[in-house]
């Protein structure tokens, strides 16, 4: 299907309606006086990884921090279009920013224990919104960190401090974090770049394990990953989205030029 | 399986989060705290300004021009005090500088690498020590050797009949304009030495050491290189130094003389704004005379808030963090 | 080598050694002046320390006394004074970094704190003579504790804001990610990470108002006796050791020298931990 509106050749494959989990239509992005995203429409599955590739600056970040509205922390930026989870609008001003917050969960670029013990960093988001008995909350923490393939290495340290762990072992607590709340959606804003080839090899494994309860957004540079853990894939570029569909099509069989030259390491 | 575990169990009904409610308040109290402290300058501006009128009305620009302060007449000219607080001032700035850039200058260039930490921590600390503590010092030790030593040869010394001797008239007990304005000296010292020392620190060591590399001595470097480097910052350093000794009270009270006399000799009895206020409010009887001390702290207000917007201007937002 | 670029040469050397040499004796100097401080601080204090002078309340000249009422003043309104600063202290420091950080009005009011941050204390005094104490006819230990209040809050203020706007906004966006409220993450996690920095500049607060004389002498003025009600005039060591350093009498100028020492011996050991509280924090 291409898009005329568009700069780029486009080449956006669609899914079947009943699989969509998130499904973005028309999204503009702007802060300050740059237009950042430009008119750009995807659908991301129920409890499938999807993974956004393309150069620095392209968008993909942007396009994550408008899914929970993360952008709303800063003044002068804004989005229009709709983002519709499960047919609600999140863009729509009577949405409860914290709850949308709580259903669409998210994974930073660098680990960002909070100044507590690990178990009250993984209990922090959990106590928000529910009210748990010890034991209950014993058991959401354990599952969580076991989850996050984290729990064998803590299970004895759970009152010690959350940054006392190494790099690695932060992001997974970050992750366990995340996942403790139930979040619908998860996003995953390039969690790997801080951390060394091993442990992006077990966040790996983690996030493949994570998307039979949450569907999972992925931003990453780093192409190989978007193939191994990912099942769509979306091609951004200059803030618009210039391909998107299974990640084995996209990868062998690329619809557009610019795709493919990105893929196979001609320009980005 | 339990009700709280995670898999394959649907997410949680979910209602407003904990603290949501709290927000608001939370985010109006500090509001509020943040609107108190720019009510709190406002309100001593205003104060000042209330309380000084009767004064200003009464004796209008002659409050800050002429020099007969007298309670018992009721006639108020604060030209003694201003000018008393800007000659302590610009004394004790001429005389502190100096030394505080070359104690700054022996810590960053010179100093052995043992000593650097415990003098640098020595003079932040003495930094903190409350000005009453130089105050009494000035009065009790400084004065008395000052007499003896500097006041008393001085003006034996003077030719009689001549300019000197008017310069160095004044009672020989060590107290008086110059000997204030030492002892404020030594006070702002450690302060501009740390100040000074800070910034001097915030020069990237490769615009030193390529300096260094070319063959230049340590005065070439300082004074050609990591001096410049840090000019502005260094020049609003020198601007909070003076802003300290402009509004210093007790180190000064204790050994300026108190008299509201046109300082004419170094070592005369004179008095500044700050050391006129603190002697005289809780002994002032009368309204106008109350009022006239109030309307010197105006002038204070004005004097000190002109050096500060100064500095602030020079020094960008990296200011004082006394 | 020329005979020109030879002299060029020595004259440089001998600049080099006349800035060295001024360095060295004016650190020599300015070390000295302070060693004298300091000395004649503990020569003139520590020989007038006694259990009278933590038990007793000033006395009347030649006789017997202490410190007792002084000390009890400043300790009371120093903590009324730290408490309302830390207060308005922390949260108007949280406001200007968290909430009008990028506003008009919190750069007026970064402004505003600054000058107060740096008004002579004089000047805060007569503002709260003319609040406090001249509506209610009286001089007041609650008026001494806002004026010390006063100049401690923009230090607290100041210092609040410099430290959580160096917490990374990573930090503020996991906590509003989780579906936490801003307030919350402010409370529970960046004031949590913040707590050394915030306490570094409590601490140095409170050092600076503890030797504040001026401010108290048109506030909480003195008081011969022992006064533990806040809306009469209270004792405190800074107008205590003012008054009796000015007097003519011997015992009362000892004391005055006891009572310095104190003070000075309380602000070296805040300022030693707010030191030793920062260099833990680098550390972590």
């Amino acid at each position: 299907m291409n898009n005329t509106a568009h700069e780029f050749e486009t080449s956006v494959a669609t899914i079947d309606p009943s699989l969509v989990k998130v499904n973005v239509k028309n999204l503009d992005f702007y802060y300050g006086g740059s237009h950042a995203l430009k008119s750009v429409s995807i659908p991301f599955a129920r409890n499938q990884v999807t993974a956004l590739i393309g150069p620095s600056g392209c968008g993909k970040s942007t396009l994550l921090r408008t899914l929970n509205r993360m952008y709303a922390l800063y003044p002068g930026q804004k989005a229009t279009g709709e983002i519709l989870i499960d047919g609600e609008n999140a863009l729509s001003p009577r949405t409860d920013l914290a709850r949308l917050r709580a259903r669409v969960g998210m994974v930073f670029q660098k680990p960002t224990p909070f100044p507590m013990s690990i178990y009250d960093n993984v209990a922090f988001g959990v106590r928000l919104y529910e009210n748990l008995s010890k034991a209950d909350m014993d058991v959401r923490v354990e599952e969580s960190l076991t989850r996050a393939a984290l729990w064998d290495e803590v299970k004895d340290k759970l009152r010690s401090p959350g940054l006392g762990l190494s790099g690695g072992q932060q992001q997974r607590l970050c992750v366990a974090r995340g996942v403790a709340v139930k979040p619908e959606v998860l996003l995953l804003d390039e969690p790997t770049s801080a951390l060394d080839p091993i442990s992006s090899a077990r966040l790996e494994e983690t996030v493949t394990t994570l998307k039979a309860d949450h569907t999972i957004v992925i931003v990453t540079h780093n192409l190989g990953q978007a193939a191994r853990v990912s099942d769509y894939t979306g091609f951004m570029y200059l803030g618009e989205l210039v391909e998107f569909g299974p990640t084995d099509a996209v990868f062998t069989r690329p619809a557009t030029r610019r795709t493919s030259d990105y893929i196979t390491g001609r320009f980005g | 399986m339990s009700d709280a575990s995670i898999s394959h169990a649907p997410p949680p009904r979910r209602t407003a989060a904990r603290g949501a409610l709290l927000s608001t308040l939370f985010e109006g109290l500090c509001f509020s705290a943040a609107t108190a402290l720019l009510a709190a300058l406002s309100g001593l501006l205003i104060a000042l300004f209330i309380g000084g009128w009767p004064a200003i009305k009464k004796f209008g620009f002659g409050f800050i021009t002429t020099v007969t302060w007298n309670p018992v007449t009721e006639v108020y000219g604060a030209a003694g005090p201003i000018v008393g607080t800007l000659i302590t001032s610009g004394l004790a700035l001429l005389m502190a500088l100096p030394v505080a850039a070359g104690v700054a200058f022996f810590l960053t260039e010179l100093c052995p690498a043992p000593l650097r930490r415990p003098i640098g921590t020595a003079v932040e600390l003495l930094a903190g020590i409350p000005s009453i503590v130089y105050g009494m010092w000035g009065l009790f030790i400084f004065a008395p050797l000052f007499a003896k030593w500097i006041q008393r040869p001085l003006m034996a010394a003077a030719p009689p009949g001549t300019i000197w001797e008017s310069l160095t008239l004044g009672i020989p007990n060590g107290s008086g304009i110059l000997a204030a304005s030492i002892i404020l000296a030594i006070m702002i010292l450690p302060f501009m030495a740390a100040t000074l020392r800070d910034l001097l620190m915030t020069v990237p060591p490769a615009v030193r050491e390529s300096a260094y590399g070319l063959g230049s001595t340590t005065s070439e470097v300082v004074m050609k290189v990591t001096l410049p480097y840090v000019r502005r910052g260094a020049i609003g350093a020198v601007m909070l130094g003076l802003g300290r000794a402009l509004g210093e009270t007790m180190a000064v009270t204790f050994i300026i003389g108190n008299s509201h006399d046109f300082p004419t000799s170094a070592f005369a009895s004179g008095s500044t704004i700050a050391s006129t206020i603190a002697n005289e409010f809780t002994e002032a009887t009368s309204d106008v005379h109350l009022a006239a001390l109030i309307a010197l702290g105006l002038v204070l207000f004005v004097i000190t808030f002109a050096v500060l917007a100064l500095a602030r201007l020079l020094l960008g937002h990296q200011g004082d963090r006394a | 080598m020329s005979a020109a670029s030879s002299t060029l040469m020595l004259r440089r050397r001998v600049t080099n050694a006349v800035f060295t040499g001024f360095c060295v004796v004016v650190t020599g100097l300015a070390l000295i002046a302070l060693a004298a401080i300091l000395w004649t601080l503990v020569s003139k204090g520590a020989g007038g320390f006694n259990l009278a002078v933590f038990t007793e309340a000033t006395p009347a000249p030649h006789s017997r006394g202490g410190l007792a009422n002084a000390i009890i003043g400043s300790v009371m309104m120093c903590t009324m004074g730290m408490t309302l600063a830390v207060v308005i202290g922390v949260l108007a420091g949280t406001w200007l970094a968290e909430y009008g950080q990028n506003s008009r009005y919190g750069s007026v009011v970064r402004f505003l704190n600054d000058v107060l941050l740096s008004a002579p204390s004089i000047l805060v005094g007569l503002f709260v003579y003319e609040m406090l104490v001249a509506p209610f006819h009286t001089f007041s230990a609650f008026a001494g504790a806002v004026a010390l209040a006063l100049l401690a809050a923009p230090v607290i203020t100041r210092t609040t804001e410099d430290v959580l706007a160096l917490q990374p906004s990573l930090l503020r966006e996991s906590g509003v990610g989780l579906g936490a409220p801003l307030a919350l993450v402010i409370r529970e996690i960046l004031w949590r990470s913040a707590r050394g920095g915030i306490l570094t500049g409590a601490l140095l607060a409170f050092a600076r108002i503890t030797g504040e004389t001026a401010p108290l002498l048109f506030t909480a003025l003195n008081n011969q006796f022992f006064e533990l009600n806040p809306t009469k005039p209270m004792a405190n060591l800074p107008v205590v050791i003012f008054q009796y350093a000015l007097s003519p009498y011997d015992d009362w100028q000892r004391l005055a020298w006891v009572g310095a020492l104190l003070i000075a011996i309380t602000v070296l050991t805040v300022t030693i931990i707010a030191r030793f509280v920062t260099r833990e924090q680098n550390r972590s």
